[in-house]
């Protein structure tokens, strides 16, 4: 069989050869080797063996760290899905003209542009260290996120409705409310129950850089090597996403909203 | 997935009994009362999280001045450094996210086709890698990074592996649900030719999941650029590390500099990936 489709399609063989050629170039590059690989797994038994058995260290400071990734999760979530409501309208080329859409395509692509941890570097320079930061920094992603999703379900969206809309003379809210809103809510809602789920996970690791919750605490449990409050850290953090998850799916059948499966 | 709804079967035993509503309602009285208290809940966490998070009104304040000090600390930006400084670990960066996609899609397959309820019928097996795959996504790569700089040191190998582990859970997650809605009809004509499984596997399935494949091993490989120039802000390795350098000694006009390559970088891989997608998809 291998034979035959090497004779049908040399291309493809080619192509697979030169990913092979590149993955051992960069592994070379990167300086990744067998006995490095090795070494790092006889540490990490170490490393596990000192993770093992988890210990809850300081039960109050984990408690409050994973209720502050909690609050910075649910406030930059609702923060976010308020902004991002008239963002994504004034984003959409068929409902505005130019000089409104480009500066607001612009805005929510600049807010997709840097990873979450940037953005919050900058906030945490910006409004100190702590959990504002945090809901600052989530609420530029979720814009970035839902803003950009819910622009493109409205520039989807049948004209239909929209002209029979406008041809009574409506003004332009009942246009939005009775033309437009009717067509793209439920995907509105989708968007924003799956960033909640990205700001919960989120909102575990920006406290690595100083922006609130538990990310904090997990950092600096780490450079203190208390590796066995790392695991249980870990663990908790592990299944308060998990909760999250559930309870988005409770959230997302509730609203009946069109359960496509997302990530990040 | 979703299972399909079916309101008219499902609901006609229960309102057959009722007399039928003068008025036309959108919801049921249960659907409406968890609507109201989704809401209700909501605003109530919604309530309690803003009293008791905590907010220092003085930093906010100041935010503008600080705002503007750090531009001006990172103006002009500081050219020069992107020879010595940052163009190798740009590039290190670059590899540390192809390395990790390769490895997670060779480790996504193997799990993706056990966490298929239609291809292994073991349910015992399907849980367990479904619990792999929710436990690899659960974790942020940032985390993941940490622990693996504990485990092999500072440095790219680090990051290669947490980038591998976070992307694991997601490309398995999505070859399996694909796996899933495979059409039955070709299996099955395979199967009856007496095939072996792994030739049902090539011939059967895999045509009908390659288009899904490689544009979710695009996606993640567009997503691991970001993370990975992010990574070294806990030692993996990248150009993460030449901005956590940065930061540290307080090089402004180098962090503006780093945040530009970084900002190209990924702008770069998005329109290459999308441009890519086109041509092959």
């Amino acid at each position: 069989m291998a034979a035959l489709a090497f004779r049908r399609r040399p291309a493809v063989w080619l192509g697979w050869l030169i990913g092979l050629a590149y993955v051992i170039y960069a592994a070379a590059q990167l300086d990744l080797s067998w006995p490095r690989f090795l070494l790092g797994l006889d540490n990490g038994a170490k490393f596990l063996d000192r993770m093992f058995p988890p210990v809850i260290i300081q039960p109050d400071t984990m408690a409050k760290g994973l209720l502050e990734s909690l609050e910075i999760a649910l406030l930059a979530s609702v923060l976010g899905v308020l902004l991002s409501l008239p963002i994504g309208i004034m984003g959409a080329r068929n409902l505005m003209p130019w000089w409104v859409s480009t500066p607001a395509r612009t805005g929510v692509a600049l807010c997709r542009s840097f990873h979450p941890v940037i953005v919050a570097i900058v906030f945490v320079k910006a409004v100190g260290f702590g959990a504002m930061a945090g809901i600052l920094t989530l609420t530029v992603a979720s814009i970035g996120f839902i803003g950009k999703l819910f622009t493109e379900a409205i520039e989807e969206i049948s004209p239909k409705q929209v002209e029979a809309v406008r041809a009574t003379g409506a003004p332009f809210v009942s246009l939005l409310s009775y033309g437009v809103f009717p067509q793209v809510m439920s995907r509105f809602v989708g968007f924003a129950s799956y960033q909640v789920d990205s700001n919960l996970r989120n909102s575990t690791m920006v406290g690595i850089v100083g922006a609130g919750g538990i990310g904090g605490t997990l950092f600096s449990a780490f450079q203190r090597y208390d590796y066995d409050f790392v695991c249980a850290i870990i663990l908790a953090i592990v299944a308060m996403i998990m909760i999250g998850e559930t309870l988005a799916r409770w959230v997302r059948r509730i609203l009946d909203v069109d359960a496509k499966s997302g990530d990040d | 997935m979703t299972e399909p709804r079916m309101p008219l079967l499902a609901q006609a035993p229960g309102t057959a009994q009722l007399a039928p509503p003068r008025t036309w309602v959108r919801f049921s009285a249960a659907e409406r009362a968890a609507r109201w208290l989704l809401l209700v809940v909501l605003l109530a966490a919604v309530i309690l999280s803003i009293r008791h998070v905590e907010v220092i009104p003085e930093f906010l304040w100041d935010a503008p001045a600080q705002m503007h000090d750090l531009l001006s600390r990172m103006w002009p930006i500081d050219w020069s450094f992107y020879g010595p400084g940052v163009h190798q670990p740009l590039i290190e960066t670059l590899h540390i996210a192809t390395l990790g996609t390769v490895i997670a899609i060779v480790l996504a397959i193997p799990i993706g086709i056990l966490s298929a309820g239609n291809i292994v019928r073991a349910k015992s097996l399907n849980l367990l890698a479904r619990l792999i795959l929710v436990a690899s996504r659960s974790v942020n790569s940032l985390i993941w990074a940490l622990l693996f700089v504990g485990v092999f040191g500072p440095g790219a190998l680090a990051g290669t592996v947490a980038i591998a582990c976070r992307s694991v859970g997601f490309v398995g997650k999505l070859i399996g649900e694909a796996l899933e809605e495979c059409d039955i009809k070709a299996v099955e004509a395979i199967r009856a030719t007496g095939a072996p499984p792994m030739t049902v596997l090539a011939k059967a399935y895999w045509p009908q999941v390659a288009p899904t494949f490689w544009s979710v091993a695009l996606f993640r490989w567009d997503i691991n650029v970001r993370e990975s120039a992010v990574l070294g802000l806990v030692g993996a390795g990248g150009i993460g590390m030449a901005l956590d350098t940065a930061m540290n000694l307080f090089q402004w006009d180098r962090v503006s500099l780093i945040l530009v390559a970084i900002f190209v970088i990924v702008l770069a891989a998005e329109v290459g990936v999308t441009q890519l997608r086109k041509r092959i998809l």
